[in-house]
């Protein structure tokens, strides 16, 4: 008695499968394809740096008698880079933004040496950058340096340094230019994040609400981060203030021996992260607004756009090891200035 | 609720088959995508002890983001419980051009990933975007990333709950009763007042909870458009996601039971409301 | 309990008998007019102007831009990836619901009520906590994450993790959709195919399904539409690698976050029409079978 819908009803089913096999026939060939596959697990604002270095990387690879070489990117906040990766994330090499974000990794895992920042030079740090400001257009707000930015009716655009490496510099850099000047620390940051009114949990994502929700009159950002933004945003919006006094800011990068299967995989992550240190990656990493360490093939303009500033490091701060827990961690200097400021 | 009074069985005799099989799909994949997951949460909140638990969820920013999301959720479903009405009446009682293109538009946040529907938000209501800007200029009042924001956010996510809700019952409300009421001297205000808003309270009232249940959760819309500022704009939801990039697991964990407890008082309520609105209207 | 609809979206009211006696059954002129001007606007500002902005965004450069950004090879691999995760979870989603609607509706049993609330758990648990959940079920770092991966099955930032994000969160849909209607019905028919000598699955493919066949692809449908655009539970346990764990909500923020805003917003487009296929398919579902649809059971 029910024929007719038997029939159209059956085929619901069927089809629904039909279409489901064809999308794992879609969706099969490309997991097959990962014959030499490179993982790298950065953070945010190296997306265009990556995707022009690992280009370049897979034509010297196979120029050197390899197979051809696919290198993957996973971007993110630092902070939740590495928790993905703590977590699991099978990342084969990390360039995060800060070194105490691969410290965790190493202290929370079996996957890295506690050493491992020793492996590579410089610090493993193939390129450093700095903080500096973007004002609008012809800096109306007359900001020159770190002691401009609490002044009244100032409002500054930093995201939340719990959730962002970069952030944590530009902290950094307030810090040692109230050292400096002979202002107490801890109460000039405390004034300066009441000034913001947008906490971004990432580094893009401060970016984004400055430059193309208008919000905010100064925008603390990574030196390369800000140069990106006069670019892809128009220079004819903003300017780049560049304080007294910033940070070296130096983004560490290293293998992740624990998901490196074998030799091979070793060899590759190893030539990867060699390979950044190499002057033709060093050219391109100049290109994209971050500071390198051998200019011999970068064009000099590239190299001339970058001001003298004095820069503080981390060490002058005591080290990560110190820096955040004492700052950054639950209960430190800065949950403390917001839970004065709620008060 | 249908458990047969006296039945001592697990389970009462019945002519039918299937019972196992259909019994053991839906527990493994119950407890495989629900039960499992929400399980290690519950295991992990028990290894981290009580005191603990409670020192993280009562520190004032854990509480005041848990009370703002529970506000905005509150605060977005009351105004979507006069909005839904109002629209699902005029959707049903009103005769306009174009009334069956608006009835489907009435779904769209709801299919609508959420993550699109807040950058889309934000970038009309920011200060220099199409709408922001213009009430901005006029009411003095900055939308996004304020509290108003995440307001805005948690009406688009909830409102097709109480409109949905709602528009069967008032479709299935007899035109005589009106009728009679108005015959008997009744005033609109009146025949509003004293009949048609007590047949409509129970599904109201439902849809009042699922739409606030489903904001108090929702994330993906809303950090776009929040400032995300520690005591001000930041959402529960953001911060497990801020406590999780910090490696701090049990803090996480803590936010997330206590809104996991929030949710199932939500779902026990909205469970509660069936059962009175049922005995109710059966009494009528 | 049972007959609450928790994706009351589907009920669309049946047309309404044309008002004939204009009098006190009805608001005066002047209120109808303005509630009806005042919820539209509103409707307007809230619903339809952000969802028209997310099409203007993606034709700013012309459609030629957009549907070239969308022909690069990650975005296509964020396309399948969201099609396959829709057409692992949903199917999924689907067998879960008539089973658990069989279950429930053919049979008295004790805990049942247990069973209804655990079933809508899923609804009021945020995105993030769902999320949060499979990572610490699942993550290298708990026992069974780690035996998983261990013999190569990682399910955390992986498509089965993805697959397992979006049924928690779309699991109440169908079920939600199939108990009321079969609570209704009841069991007689069923009962009277057995008599007449039917096996079980005969009965089953004969009588229940084309009985609830509207209301299995209205929650279908529903489901659907929800699991191609989940992104918080999602973000979670995604990793975010490009061309592998990206789906197109993923896609989207990263490619907004590159400033490639013509990108995400023709991906967001896709994603949106994608939703709107889904809601024609329900709504034309609603125009042509308004009477079954109706019979099954909305109170």
């Amino acid at each position: 008695m029910h024929n007719r819908a038997i029939t159209s009803l059956a085929a619901v089913p069927r089809s629904l499968l039909l279409g489901a096999g064809a999308l794992l026939a879609l969706a099969l060939p490309q997991a097959a394809a990962a014959q030499a596959s490179l993982l790298n697990v950065s953070y945010d604002p190296t997306r265009e740096l990556y995707r022009e270095i690992d280009g370049a990387f897979s034509a010297w690879w196979e120029s050197q008698g390899h197979d051809p070489v696919e290198v993957e990117a996973s971007h993110g906040g630092s902070g939740s880079q590495a928790r993905a990766v703590i977590d699991g994330l099978s990342a084969d090499v990390v360039t995060l933004a800060l070194a105490s974000d691969i410290d965790a990794i190493a202290e929370r895992t079996d996957l890295l040496p506690e050493d491992w920042q020793s492996r590579l030079p410089h610090n493993s740090s193939p390129y450093t950058s700095t903080i500096v400001f973007l004002v609008r257009e012809g800096n109306p707000k007359g900001i020159q340096d770190w002691g401009d930015l609490v002044k009244e009716g100032v409002e500054v655009i930093t995201p939340n340094p719990k959730t962002s490496g970069g952030a944590r510099w530009n902290y950094l850099a307030a810090w040692a230019w109230a050292e400096r000047n002979g202002q107490d620390p801890k109460t000039f940051v405390g004034d300066l994040y009441r000034h913001v009114p947008v906490l971004d949990s990432g580094a893009r994502g401060a970016t984004t609400t400055f430059a193309q929700r208008g919000i905010g009159d100064v925008l603390l950002a990574w030196e390369n981060e800000a140069y990106l933004a006069l670019n892809e945003l128009g220079d004819d919006q903003f300017d780049i203030v560049v304080p007294t006094v910033s940070v070296l800011a130096e983004p560490p990068v290293t293998w992740v021996d624990g998901n490196l299967a074998d030799d091979a995989e070793r060899e590759l992550a190893q030539a990867y992260l060699n390979f950044l240190y190499t002057p033709e990656a060093q050219a391109i990493i100049y290109k994209n607004f971050y500071r390198g360490w051998d200019a011999s093939q970068a064009n000099p303009d590239d190299v001339a756009r970058f001001p003298e500033i004095e820069l503080v490091s981390i060490a002058d701060f005591g080290g990560w090891a110190k820096v955040q827990p004492e700052h950054f961690g639950d209960g430190g200097i800065f949950d403390q200035i917001y839970s004065e400021g709620s008060q | 609720m249908t458990t047969r009074p006296g039945a001592w069985s697990l389970r009462a005799p019945s002519p039918l088959p299937g019972w196992g099989l259909s019994l053991g799909i839906t527990l493994t994949l119950l407890s495989l995508v629900v039960l499992l997951p929400i399980g290690a949460l519950l295991i992990r909140a028990a290894g981290i002890g009580p005191a603990e638990l409670w020192a993280t969820i009562s520190s004032p920013r854990v509480l005041a983001a848990l009370v703002l999301s529970f506000r905005a959720a509150l605060v977005a479903a009351l105004f979507n419980l006069v909005f839904g009405l109002a629209l699902a009446w005029v959707l049903v009682r009103y005769e306009f051009p174009g009334r069956r293109l608006i009835d489907a538009a009435v779904d769209l946040p709801f299919a609508l990933p959420t993550a699109v529907a807040g950058i889309a938000l934000t970038a009309l209501y920011a200060p220099n975007g199409a709408l922001g800007g213009p009430i901005q200029d006029w009411f003095g009042v900055r939308v996004a990333y304020t509290e108003l924001g995440i307001w805005i956010a948690l009406v688009f996510v909830g409102l097709p709950f109480v409109v949905r809700t709602v528009q069967p019952v008032i479709a299935e409300i007899e035109k005589e009763v009106e009728e009679v009421s108005a015959t008997l001297g009744a005033s609109r205000l009146t025949t509003w007042r004293r009949v048609i808003l007590p047949m409509l309270t129970p599904a109201l009232l439902t849809g009042f909870a699922l739409a606030l249940a489903r904001a108090v959760g929702e994330y993906g819309s809303v950090i776009f458009i929040a400032g995300n500022l520690p005591f001000q704009t930041e959402i529960a939801p953001l911060l497990i996601v801020i406590r999780l990039e910090e490696f701090d697991y049990d803090g996480a964990v803590a936010i997330a039971v206590a809104m996991l407890a929030i949710s199932f008082v939500l779902l026990l309520l909205i469970n509660l409301i069936q059962v009175w609105s049922r005995r109710h209207t059966a009494g009528a | 309990m049972a007959d609450m609809t928790v994706s009351a979206p589907l009920a669309t009211a049946p047309a309404r008998p044309r008002a004939r006696a204009v009098g006190c059954t009805e608001e005066p002129r002047w209120l109808r007019w303005t509630v009806t001007l005042v919820v539209l606007a509103l409707l307007a500002l809230l619903v339809v102007v952000p969802l028209a902005s997310v099409f203007v965004e993606a034709l700013r450069d012309g459609a030629a831009v957009a549907v070239a950004s969308l022909s690069d090879p990650d975005a296509w691999s964020a396309i399948r990836l969201t099609l396959l995760v829709a057409a692992v979870a949903v199917p999924l989603n689907a067998l879960f619901g008539v089973a658990a609607a069989w279950a429930l509706t053919k049979f008295h049993w004790r805990g049942k009520a247990w069973l209804l609330t655990l079933i809508d758990l899923p609804f009021s648990v945020s995105p993030v906590v769902a999320g949060l959940c499979i990572v610490l079920l699942f993550g290298t770092n708990s026992l069974l994450g780690g035996w998983l991966v261990g013999n190569g099955l990682p399910i955390v930032f992986a498509v089965p993790g993805i697959v397992l994000a979006t049924m928690f969160i779309t699991f109440p849909f169908v079920a939600r959709e199939l108990v009321p209607l079969m609570t209704e019905q009841g069991k007689a028919e069923e009962e009277a195919a057995l008599t007449l000598g039917a096996s079980g699955w005969r009965m089953f493919w004969t009588v229940t399904l084309p009985n609830i066949r509207w209301a299995l692809l209205y929650g279908v449908l529903l489901c659907n539409a929800r699991a191609m655009g989940e992104f918080g539970a999602v973000a979670v346990v995604s990793g975010k690698i490009r061309g592998e764990t990206a789906t197109m909500p993923i896609m989207i923020e990263m490619l907004y976050n590159e400033y490639m805003s013509v990108a995400a917003f023709s991906m967001a487009a896709l994603l949106t029409l994608l939703a709107l296929v889904t809601l024609t398919l329900k709504s034309l579902l609603e125009w042509r079978y308004a009477d079954q649809l109706a019979a099954s059971g909305r109170h």
